[in-house]
């Protein structure tokens, strides 16, 4: 089979062991879980096949273009970490694979109902951006031994972040008594605010495929909506999102009804929310900074240039290092600490895919 | 008067070792490091993007208000400089402030406990093990000893304690990232004070024995550095460029001391400076007074570069040829005389008519038009592309490659002298280390009490560890079960 079958194998079993996880906390039936966690492996299995066969395709690609390089080289450039499909693709396998290392520890099914719907949030972006998929010969700047190590360490980094997340948001819906709790509110804005920009590049890309001009998605960022050039539709666009958000906000809390009376200790949110960044955080200044401040300075002579990329990833550092410290010396706990660490998700995702799309600098590998 | 002195000593002290002017500062970095994302670094580009953003109008008066206070190149700005300061205080302090206390905990032996102090502990299980104290006693000591502990012994009437504590130093890795960050500073300030970043458009063919920094000013080298040729490569039947790539040499009193092609992730460093492929372009700006030939497929520079051919007759001999344009070449023992009359720098197809034009002014798919004339024959024109091979061979066999059209491109180079970089190096492999053991390594302390009873041992152990408090207790689960596993001669289950 190719790597796309069983992408997309991997892809539908994702949504449905989202859908059972989600069931399992509405239910609390133990077959459910049991057959969520089942699904799950089952894509995981099927998602690493379709990575595994995405390399050895490239390697024949990489192989026939540049017949000259060595064994290890030729593997080294063809690992697919080195677009902004494969570098997502590999987000969510990590992500999944984190999820399915803290099933296995804590023995707690429930968290699958926050970590799986980011990893389909993550797939969703996938399609509704509307990236190439293909495999691509690596420009130039790319062809470096630091690729590979700077971007597996920096999601792996990612990864145990978005789990981090997730176990943060379950963390404030669990312990929220009343929606006029303002970290309740904060919550749920950053997460109607995800879903609507998500909801908007969708809209952007079925638009321009439906009208069948040449541009560019990046330079179509936000037009079919909140940038449109008929101002009603952009008036309207920003009415509804403040709908939808309000909405999120509404009902977000109707979580909490189901959740109850459910195996999820709040301790126990809490805790995996301080070891997941705990994971992550010396992952991503290994990986993230230290490595691409090192491969910077080959590549382009300066370690550092406060170029939007470094600067936003040297943001999300500061806010994970705030987190820990506020946390390990402070002693910040609970609430104030799911806030620092859902605000620390979304410099994460702004370094990641807000740098590529909205601002513009020396880092533009990923926006293709 | 002295004690006045000590008060605001240690009231500013206290000020920097607090952990929220910490978390303030870390917020506010944050928080303004974001400014200079969001608003070009550089003036004509800041202006464009608030002509965007406010209005054409508008943009002079928010760019006033900007170059004030410093966003257009803030990251430099006296009060961001003023916050990495504070930044670098705070967390000097901070950690001095604490270094004692850590000390004081990593210097103190472990000391028995008693029984009720054993089961106050993080960790704490009970156990009976049927057996003999002396039994039970060995099989602990063997176990922690497999566990890389070094127990201690007391000895009370009717029991034993074993007491030990192993990782205590890694309580000081944090404090080995704090000064990795401050070793960070430091080989910037170094690299800040006595080194530069500049730039070298050099065209094929040409030596320099300068570079400009990017402030304009001019850095004389004691060396010279001359670029022997620049070229693109690309992927195979595609526009994509796979390699940036110049060679570069090194001459030093006349003669040539160092040579190398250096490619994007691979530049040349001689004496502290180093030379990387950034770019590239175009070297007729370098040449302002010469004159074109204007053919349909451009304009062809009169004088300047030489077209590299290697031409062979028919199972001949190759033989390399260099000329400029317009110029005539013989391919030996043919009576062929051929001469250069045209040149694209991207040769394409028009798909509808079928004509060839030139697509693009950079050398995408450079192309020679040559004239071959046979005695006694017609004259005919044909098209030779470097990027095909199928174009080399003309009618009797013989062979005409085209290797290039050397001369009309400069290689862009990043010049940099950076002897701060090493501290930084340094820095980051301190960093690394520090951070794993930070985060991946725990001190841990450990008891484990024996009380004799009639046919068998009541056993106490606990214990306590900075990290990882799950994979603690399954460490000290694992020394109960295997003792008592060892001593019983069965499973405790």
């Amino acid at each position: 089979m190719s790597s796309s079958n069983f992408y997309n194998i991997s892809n539908l079993l994702y949504f449905i062991a989202m859908a059972a996880y989600i069931s399992y906390v509405g239910f609390k039936t133990r077959g459910i879980a049991l057959a969520a966690s089942g699904i799950t492996i089952a894509g995981f299995i099927s998602h690493t096949l379709s990575m595994a066969v995405r390399w050895a395709d490239s390697h024949v690609f990489w192989v026939s273009a540049v017949p000259t390089s060595g064994t290890v080289e030729a593997l080294l450039r063809s690992a697919p970490l080195r677009n902004l499909f494969e570098s997502l693709n590999f987000f969510v396998w990590a992500l999944i694979a984190f999820h399915l290392i803290i099933e296995f520890k804590y023995k707690n099914r429930s968290l699958g109902a926050f970590v799986l719907p980011v990893a389909a949030l993550a797939l969703a972006f996938i399609d509704v951006s509307g990236m190439s998929k293909e495999i691509e010969p690596l420009v130039p700047a790319l062809q470096s031994n630091w690729l590979l190590f700077h971007v597996f360490l920096s999601f792996i980094g990612y990864a145990a972040f978005g789990v981090s997340f997730g176990a943060a948001v379950a963390y404030l819906i669990t312990v929220t008594e009343s929606r006029n709790e303002k970290p309740y509110i904060f919550g749920s804005i950053v997460i109607g605010i995800f879903l609507v920009v998500l909801i908007a590049m969708g809209i952007d890309f079925l638009t321009l495929t439906a009208s069948q001009r040449g541009e560019l998605l990046q330079s179509y960022f936000l037009k079919a909506t909140f940038k449109n050039s008929s101002g009603l539709i952009a008036v309207a666009s920003y009415i509804i999102s403040l709908a939808f958000v309000a909405a999120v906000w509404r009902f977000g809390l109707g979580l909490k009804k189901v959740l109850e009376g459910l195996a999820l200790n709040k301790n126990t949110l809490d805790e995996i929310t301080y070891k997941s960044i705990a994971v992550g955080f010396p992952l991503f200044t290994i990986g993230g900074v230290i490595m691409g401040a090192i491969w910077a300075n080959s590549a382009w002579g300066t370690y550092w240039s406060w170029d939007p990329k470094e600067t936003w990833s040297l943001i999300t550092w500061f806010v994970y290092a705030v987190y820990l410290h506020a946390r390990l010396v402070a002693g910040w706990k609970g609430k104030k600490a799911a806030i620092l660490s859902i605000i620390g998700f979304v410099a994460v995702i702004f370094t990641y895919l807000g740098v590529n799309l909205v601002l513009s600098g020396l880092h533009s590998y990923g926006s293709s | 008067m002295k004690d006045k002195d000590n008060n605001i000593f240690y009231a500013v002290w206290n000020l920097f070792a607090s952990i929220k002017l910490a978390i303030v500062v870390l917020l506010l970095l944050a928080v303004t490091s974001i400014v200079g994302t969001v608003v070009p670094q550089e003036a004509d580009k800041a202006i464009e993007f608030l002509a965007d953003v406010a209005g054409e109008n508008n943009a002079p008066a928010i760019y006033n208000l900007f170059v004030t206070l410093d966003f257009i190149d803030m990251y430099h700005s006296w009060w961001f400089k003023l916050l990495l300061v504070l930044f670098s205080v705070n967390l000097l302090v901070c950690s001095l402030d604490k270094l004692p206390r850590i000390w004081h905990i990593i210097q103190t032996p472990v000391h028995p406990l008693g029984e009720q102090a054993i089961k106050n502990l993080q960790v704490s299980r009970e156990i009976k093990i049927k057996g003999s104290l002396q039994e039970v006693k060995d099989g602990f000591l063997n176990n922690l000893k497999a566990g890389r502990y070094i127990p201690l012994e007391a000895t009370d009437a009717g029991s034993v304690q074993f007491y030990s504590q192993k990782g205590r130093y890694t309580r000081l890795g944090v404090y080995v990232v704090h000064l990795s960050i401050l070793l960070i500073f430091v080989g910037a300030l170094v690299g800040f004070q006595f080194g530069f970043d500049g730039q070298l458009n050099l065209p094929e063919g040409t030596t320099s024995s300068s570079v400009y920094t990017f402030d304009g000013e001019r850095i004389d080298l004691d060396f010279l550095i001359r670029c022997n040729w620049y070229e693109t490569t690309y992927y195979k039947e595609s526009f994509r460029p796979q390699e940036f790539e110049s060679e570069l040499v090194i001459i030093e009193d006349g003669k040539e001391v160092m040579r190398k092609i250096v490619e994007v992730n691979d530049p040349l460093t001689y004496k502290g400076i180093t030379f990387y492929q950034a770019n590239y372009g175009s070297a007729l700006q370098f040449y302002p007074n010469i004159n074109f030939y204007q053919s349909n497929y451009g304009k062809i520079p009169v004088g300047l570069g030489e077209f590299i051919l290697k031409v062979a007759p028919a199972g001949g001999q190759e033989q390399a040829v260099r000329l400029k344009f317009g110029e005539a070449f013989d391919i030996p023992g043919t009576g062929i005389k051929a001469t250069v009359v045209d040149f694209s720098p991207a040769l394409g197809r028009d798909p509808r008519s079928g004509n060839l034009y030139t697509f693009d002014d950079q050398m995408l798919n450079p192309a020679v038009a040559i004239e071959i004339k046979e005695e006694g024959k017609n004259a005919y024109t044909g098209w030779f592309l470097k990027r095909d091979p199928g174009t080399w061979i003309i009618p009797g066999g013989h062979k005409i490659e085209f290797v290039e059209f050397w001369g009309l491109e400069y290689t862009g180079l990043q010049v940099s002298k950076d002897p701060g970089v090493w501290i930084i190096y340094l820095a980051c492999i301190i960093m690394t280390l520090g951070l794993y053991v930070a985060f991946f390594m725990s001190h841990k302390r450990i008891w484990i009490m024996l009380l004799n009873e009639k046919n068998s041992v009541r056993v106490l152990a606990g214990g306590s560890a900075t990290k990882n408090r799950l994979a603690f207790e399954q460490e000290i689960e694992s020394i109960l079960s295997k003792t008592s596993e060892a001593v019983e001669g069965r499973s405790r289950k």
